[in-house]
């Protein structure tokens, strides 16, 4: 039951997004824009400052994730639709688990898009580890869309949500922002830092776990009204 | 609590006329001198601040889940201490930093997560005032996050080399230090305790009085 809503819920915001394409494409264009706006703040004599890669990358995902999980929800709220998820006779964290899914799988698009994109940019060496990329990508990824799936979700029923979003997101995430950031920046150290890499992935991880227990144990009473 | 308080506010008003005297006797610190006693001032600070916090996320917690509006009032009364002590404690930092740093702010992890620590229940007390109906669940929320955060800034210290010395340094004083640190600690706590409760008195006044107009409507 739980995980064939979860998966149902998933596929209802796939099949909404496939028709129009509007969250995709608006994201990834927002991001490519962060990437350039953060090019020209630190590029100096056609060349950026080592570590401003990593930073750039974190930057965009987060600002993009907000954006994406604004758009996200004022669908649901327009629709009247979440009114609805919630009274279906599903148990609410799997509902919350199908949103959460959803958001991470935009943001592994918009990641696969960013990352080739800064590696050429700025002629960072992101590829030299993939699977320790990988692990910080999901590990950042996991503790941002946790947090924002569950406030953007309340915040669907709150007066001035555009402007409450990011107040409350980026504060609550930030931990996990630094821990891509300096995961990343492990990575493009010359010698490549393996071991703070590795660090980094067990500190984003505990508070993935931290995180998302958190929004299951509350999304229930939350979203009751 | 109601009768105890006055007393106790005259406890508070005395720990406060008689710490800095006690601060002044303890001896100097052998390598950062006078700028050291701010210590007594910026420890209790923080301690006061996580009491705060404590209170400001079980509260929460037991709104979230059963919905008694006098842990609401509690949670806000924890937040807005939370926030007092906490600016108290980053304005007492750089100036402790300027001295024995050379610098007012360093990126440090304590500095920063202590920052965000201060930022969230910021955003707690915004998301009250500008959330509109329904923005105390989402506050408690906050709440919640920003309780979970705080471990990790008082560890951040333990687990990274920092320059912000560790919690190491509270356990290992010497009596002739350790004793007005005391004191002062118990003065801190107990001047947010009391904080707290004269917030929560206000929030109950003012549920008395919206239940009463209230009443006063449906007569009408």
């Amino acid at each position: 039951m739980f995980v064939r809503t979860a998966w149902l819920v998933l596929r209802k915001d796939f099949a909404i997004e496939v028709k129009s394409l509007e969250v995709l494409t608006t994201t990834l264009f927002f991001a490519i824009s962060c990437v350039l706006i953060f090019a020209f703040a630190f590029v100096k004599n056609g060349q950026a400052p080592e570590d401003a890669a990593a930073g750039i990358l974190w930057i965009a995902i987060a600002f993009s994730g907000t954006l994406a999980l604004g758009r996200t929800f004022e669908r649901e709220r327009y629709g009247e639709t979440l009114r609805a998820l919630l009274l279906a006779p599903a148990p609410r964290p799997a509902l919350y688990v199908g949103k959460l899914l959803g958001m991470l799988a935009l943001l592994a698009v918009a990641e696969a898009l960013l990352v080739p994109l800064i590696a050429f940019l700025f002629q960072a060496a992101l590829f030299s580890r993939p699977l320790l990329l990988a692990g910080i990508l999901a590990g950042g990824t996991v503790g941002f869309s946790a947090v924002g799936t569950l406030f953007a979700a309340m915040l669907v029923r709150a007066r001035s949500r555009d402007v409450l979003l990011p107040i409350l997101l980026y504060p609550i995430t930030i931990p996990v922002i630094i821990g891509g950031v300096r995961g990343t920046a492990a990575l493009l150290a010359s010698p490549v830092d393996e071991a703070g890499a590795i660090m980094w992935i067990g500190i984003l991880t505990a508070f993935d776990v931290v995180f998302v227990t958190l929004s299951l144990w509350t999304f229930e009473p939350l979203m009751t009204e | 609590m109601k009768k105890a308080f006055g007393p106790l506010l005259a406890v508070a008003g005395v720990m406060f006329v008689v710490a800095p005297f006690l601060i002044a006797n303890a001896p100097y610190e052998s390598t950062m001198g006078l700028i050291q006693k701010i210590f007594y001032y910026h420890v209790p600070s923080w301690f006061a601040m996580y009491l705060a916090i404590a209170v400001c996320g079980v509260a929460s917690a037991i709104y979230l889940f059963k919905g008694t509006p006098v842990a609401d009032a509690y949670a806000t009364a924890g937040a807005e201490v939370a926030v007092l002590f906490g600016a108290n404690g980053l304005v007492t930092g750089p100036l402790w930093g300027r001295v024995a740093w050379g610098v007012w702010w360093q990126w440090d992890v304590r500095l920063t997560t202590a920052l965000l620590l201060e930022l969230i229940f910021i955003a707690y007390l915004m998301v009250r005032r500008f959330g509109g109906p329904g923005a105390e669940k989402l506050a408690a929320a906050t709440a919640l996050f920003g309780t979970a955060t705080a471990p990790f800034v008082y560890k951040s210290v333990d687990i990274w080399r920092t320059v912000h010395p560790n919690t190491n340094v509270i356990p290992t004083l010497r009596p002739s230090m350790g004793g007005p640190f005391a004191f002062s600690s118990l003065a801190f706590l107990l001047l947010s305790t009391l904080l707290l409760t004269a917030r929560v008195h206000l929030a109950k006044r003012q549920m008395m009085v919206d239940q009463l107009y209230l009443a006063h409507e449906d007569q009408l």
